[in-house]
This record gives structure tokens, sequence and C-alpha cells, in this order.
């Protein structure tokens, strides 16, 4: 291992406080601990899916991890160099090399640019350079690789469908070739049948340029489709880590347990047992004590509010958060069971 | 995906003619405002080309022609005290104070814009700092200050717009701030940030052109105002000097012959109160056709 090249991205002990109200003389007391203690590295070429509920933290993670927000403490290093103190100036060579597409396609393109400028402007703004008919070229070549129509740069965003406009930020975030792709939430504001496509594009672009991509997501079978390896968030911390296949045959946490049961299962015929989870995500204001699952999770012991679980190594890259060993999990759907472990019994009712 | 594409772009082309098409039909709905408009460009064709086609200068004294009657005679308007021909007197006096007033707003909306900007995108400390000076700025009252400075510089063309502009661009500054900090939060903002894009960048090119609407109707607004307010120098004597003509002072001195010669104070006070709320109509109705909140309505 020592000898392949350093993770595209490498994360370690990544913690995000926001500060919430202000007291008198600008001291807050209450901060919001949206990512706490995170560590992950995503290797050349990796796919990594980041899964949670609204609230985990995860949209957080991508954006610190873009330097978009300023990282209260850990380090991030980027094609191993360290990115975490780095000011804006800083920051400016190492930008072009790690993008952001957004979930939201109608607030993320500025209403009032044609298209042209909107994806030419990483051209404008890092090769200021470049001849106008080059940049039209690259404009145009980078519209049609997202599948859209040479001339869709003289027209504006509003325009476009939804689905046409992730495309278009999809184009403008692989301009300058990056070596990192952030996707946060990419396909959840489209409808199903487009979902597919710009997962399909993604895929495409990720096979054709050798990129790295951190796809954050809750849909959990989008996730399990596009990811190599996934990681599961909840309340600003990581509960388990595994390639996919893995995971997705043998999840060890409850709380990814928990998130399969809940994903629909495209078959209204098929009754199960479903695992609901009572209640909201805790306050991560004020996040209880030891395991912060524990208060939503039926294996929960009293050891669990001790203190807070390692994610430790269970099995080969497979890493989770959880005290207890011995509990059998439900694997996703209906995929087929790790056959070195023993086959599911009933899991009692909560 | 090409049908689909092919389907979307001819239904793009009729939405961007349709959602301008919609803003500009309620402008031109908009009676009053339509009714400011063209009241606008007439005293801007009369001001800029009317001097040439009145056959009498605005200083050719006659004093065998003084207080003529309007509609009777050789001046169209009749004459004034000393026997001037009061249309072009009038029109004359237009040139300046539309000037003035045009002058003005470019010269506050600018310095506005910049420190609105400025102020909302960086935030913290240096929006503070700025944003308390405009509030500081805007807690003098305005006639006063206007009538301080303008009683401490010479007053000429130039000193009354700089001054107007002095106590006008706050308002902007403090617009433009207010969007500039909503806008910067948005999603394309962090994208621009996310590219790597210079401050300047984001300010300029991805956030101001968003926030042009309300810069038009402030602007708008503050020509009305710049008007009224270089009326009101001038009729205390502290703006445009005799025997160059303005509205202001046209009306200052007919105040001693408001009995004997009603139409020297007429006139000039019916210009002031035709340019300054056509304005407003029209900035009335520009907030109302921008504003996309009121599609509903």
């Amino acid at each position: 291992m020592t000898a392949s090249p350093p993770p595209v991205l490498e994360v370690d002990g990544l913690v995000k406080h926001f500060p919430i109200g202000s007291g008198l003389f600008g001291r807050s007391r209450d901060k919001v601990r949206a990512v706490d203690g995170v560590s992950f590295s995503v290797a050349k070429g990796e796919v990594l899916g980041l899964v949670g509920e609204s609230g985990s933290g995860k949209t957080t993670v991508g954006r610190t991890v873009l330097r978009l927000d300023t990282p209260t403490d850990g380090a991030i290093r980027f094609l191993g160099n360290d990115i975490t103190h780095l000011t804006r100036s800083q920051l400016r060579p190492f930008r072009r090399q790690m993008q952001l597409v957004f979930q939201d396609p109608f607030s993320s393109l500025n209403p009032r640019m044609r298209v042209d400028r909107i994806v030419g402007a990483p051209l404008a703004i890092h090769e200021p350079g470049m001849a106008a008919a080059e940049r039209t070229q690259r404009v145009e070549d980078a519209l049609a690789m997202v599948g859209l129509p040479r001339n869709s740069g003289e027209r504006f965003p509003h325009e476009f469908s939804g689905g046409q406009r992730q495309r278009i930020g999809i184009a403008r975030a692989l301009m300058l070739r990056p070596e990192l792709l952030v996707a946060d939430e990419p396909v959840s504001a489209l409808d199903v049948s487009i979902q597919a496509q710009v997962v399909k594009l993604l895929l495409d672009v990720r096979a054709k340029l050798g990129l790295t991509i951190l796809f954050i997501a809750h849909d959990l079978a989008v996730v399990g489709h596009v990811s190599d390896r996934v990681a599961v968030m909840y309340l600003g911390k990581l509960v388990e880590i595994a390639d996919t296949r893995t995971l997705f045959r043998d999840p060890r946490h409850p709380y990814t347990e928990a998130l399969f049961s809940a994903a629909p299962v495209p078959d209204p015929t098929i009754r199960r047992q479903r695992i609901v989870l009572t209640g909201d995500i805790p306050s991560p204001i004020n996040p209880p004590s030891g395991c912060a699952f524990r208060t939503r999770c039926r294996y929960a012991l009293p050891a669990c509010a001790a203190e807070v679980p390692p994610l430790r190594e269970v099995a080969k890259g497979h890493l989770k958060a959880c005290l207890r060993d011995d509990l059998e999990l439900v694997p996703w759907q209906d995929a087929p069971r790790d056959p070195a472990r023993p086959p599911a019994v009933a899991t009692p009712a909560p | 995906m090409t049908a689909d594409t092919a389907i979307a772009a001819h239904g793009g082309q009729t939405l961007r003619r349709s959602t301008r098409y919609r803003t500009l039909r309620r402008f031109t709905r908009h009676r009053l405002a339509m009714f400011g408009l063209v009241v606008i460009l007439l005293l801007v064709l009369a001001c800029a080309v009317g001097p040439s086609l009145v056959p009498f200068d605005q200083f050719q004294l006659n004093m065998r022609a003084r207080f003529r009657e309007p509609f009777a005679g050789a001046h169209l308007l009749g004459t004034d005290e000393l026997g001037r021909d009061m249309l072009a007197r009038l029109l004359m006096a237009g040139r300046i104070s539309l000037t003035i007033g045009f002058c003005a707003m470019v010269i506050a909306v600018t310095v506005g814009t910049v420190v609105g900007t400025v102020a909302g995108f960086y935030g913290g400390a240096i929006g503070t700092v700025l944003m308390r000076f405009v509030d500081a700025v805007l807690c003098f009252p305005t006639i006063f200050l206007l009538l301080t400075l303008a009683a401490l510089v010479s007053p000429g063309i130039v000193t009354i717009t700089l001054i107007i502009a002095l106590t006008a661009w706050m308002e902007v500054a403090r617009v433009v701030q207010g969007q500039i900090r909503a806008l910067r939060e948005r999603d394309f903002a962090v994208a621009a940030e996310a590219m790597g894009a210079p401050d300047r960048w984001i300010m300029f090119k991805e956030l101001l052109p968003n926030a042009v609407a309300p810069i038009v109707v402030a602007a708008t607004l503050i020509i009305a105002r710049a008007i009224l307010l270089e009326s009101y120098v001038s009729y205390l004597g502290y703006g445009i000097q005799p025997p160059v003509a303005s509205w202001g002072n046209m009306l200052e001195k007919a105040q001693q012959y408001l009995t004997t010669a009603p139409w020297l104070a007429l006139l000039p006070g019916l210009m002031i109160t035709l340019a300054v709320s056509s304005f407003n109509f029209l900035g009335d109705g520009l907030r109302d056709a921008l504003d996309p909140r009121s599609e509903l309505s």
C-alpha cells in the first residue's frame, strides 16, 4: 500500500461546529455540531457514497471538504496537500481540480447569465488568456459531453428543464477536468426517470475522465448503484463504512439496517417487516451521550449511553461504530446474504 | 433525448418571450406609469430641442414687454418682470433641472451600488462599518444638510449636483446591500466561489446583475427627489444663481408678483410638479412590473 499514490481526498477527524446566536460580546454559547469527527479517504477513480438522513451533516462534509466552509478541527488533504487552513487566495490553484454539483438545479445557475457564459466561467477565471474561439469550442464540447445541443449556450437557464439544468451544472463542473467532484444530492430534486439519465451521465463521465467522486445522497438505491464504497452518517458522525456490496449484503450497524428498511421496494406485492425509526434525528446542538443513535436504536443497551463507540474495523475495509457484535441485521431488500455469516433469524419486534 | 431537448428548446423560447412580455405588459398596463413615461419623454424632448425653436433668447430683456400675459401676443407663455420670454426660460431651466436630476442620480446610484455591494458581500466588520456609516449619514436631516453645504461651497450646477447626490446615495446602498446579502447565499454564488472566482467577479458579474430591478426603481425615484431638492435649494437662493434659470429660482423671483402676475409662479411650479410626479409614477410602475411577486395579481 505504501507505493500507491496518495488518495485524492483524505479527511482526518473533521469537525465543523456552527455557533448559533451570538451573546453580548459576539460570544455564542451554543453550537450546532454539524460534523463531529469524521475520517475517510477517497482513492483516485473511486466513488464514495455518503448517505444519511436530513440533518446528518453530509452536505456540510461536502462543503467543508471543498473548503467552502472552514473546518473547526481536523485535517483535509487533497492530493497529498493539506488544504485545511489555506486562505481563499491560496486555495485558488486547487479550485480548478475540485468541483461541486448542486442539489437544486434552479438556484445553482445564475438566472441572468447565458448558458455559454455559465459553462465558460471556469475558463474565463482560470485561463483568462484563452482565445475566444477556443473557449467557445470548449464550451460546446462540454455541452455535447453532457448530452445537450451544442447551441444550448445561446439560451438562459430558465429555458431548460430541471434535468437539463443539472446537465449544465455538470458541464460547468467538468469544464476544467477536475480531479475530484463532490456531487451533493445531484439527483434528488429530479424526476425518477430523469434521475436515471443524470446518474448514467455521471458514471459515463467518471469512466471517461477518471473522476473521483464524493457522492452525497439519501437515496440508497441510487448510492448503491453509483458508489464503490458507501459511508453512512448519523448526527455528524460516521457509523459504518464498507464497500458497497459488503455493506448492502451484510450491514453491521443498526442505523444502516433501519435505512435499508425504509427504502421503498419496487414491487408492491412484497410485504416486509419495516423497522420504523421513531422520532426525529436528535438535535445536533445537544446530542445524546454515548452512541448518538441509541435513542432510536432498538438494540440499545445501557452501556450504549456510557461512551461514544469508536469506528472500528470488523472485517477488512468494513468499519462500524457500534458496541454490539452479536446482531443479525437484515440486508438490503432481498440481497443475498454473505455466506460466511449464518442465516437471518427473525428479528424481534421492538 | 434529442426529441426531449427539441421540445424543451421550443418551450424555452416561448417561456423567455412570455416572461419578458408579461413584465412589459404589466408596465404598459400601469396607466400612471405610462403617463409618467410620456410626460418625461415630452419634457426631455422639449428641453432638448425646444429652446432653438422659440424665437426669443432666455436672457433677452425687453423693458417694453414686461408682465405680458400668456397666450396673448408674440410670447406664448408671457414674459417675466424683465420682459424675458417665459417659454424660453422654462425650457432652459428644464435643461438644468433635468440634467442635475439625472447626473445626481447617476452619481448616487454608482456610489450607493458600490458601497452596498461591498458591504453586502463582505459582511462582517467591513459590512458593519459601511452600513453604520450609511445610517449615520441618513441621520442628518436632508434639507438642512443641503442648505449648510450649499452655503459653504460656491453654488453652481456641478456643486449642486454633487451635494444632492451626497444626500441620496444611502438608500441605494441599503437596498443593494440587502439584495447582495440574500443573493450571496444562493447556490450560484457558492458555485462561483467553488470555481475560485475572484471577489470582483462574484460581486459584479454574478450578484449585481440580479439586483438590477430594485436599483432601477430607486434610480427613478432619486431623479424625482433630486429635481425637487434642486428646486428647494434654488428657491431658497442657495442653488442655481440668476440670471441662469432653474425652475426653483424662477419660482423664487415670482413670489413677489404672485397677485399681479400669477403665471410667473404657476408655470415653473407646474413644471416641477409635472416632472417630479412623472418620475414617481414611472418608479412605481417599474417597481410593480419588475417585482415577480406581482405576477399573481
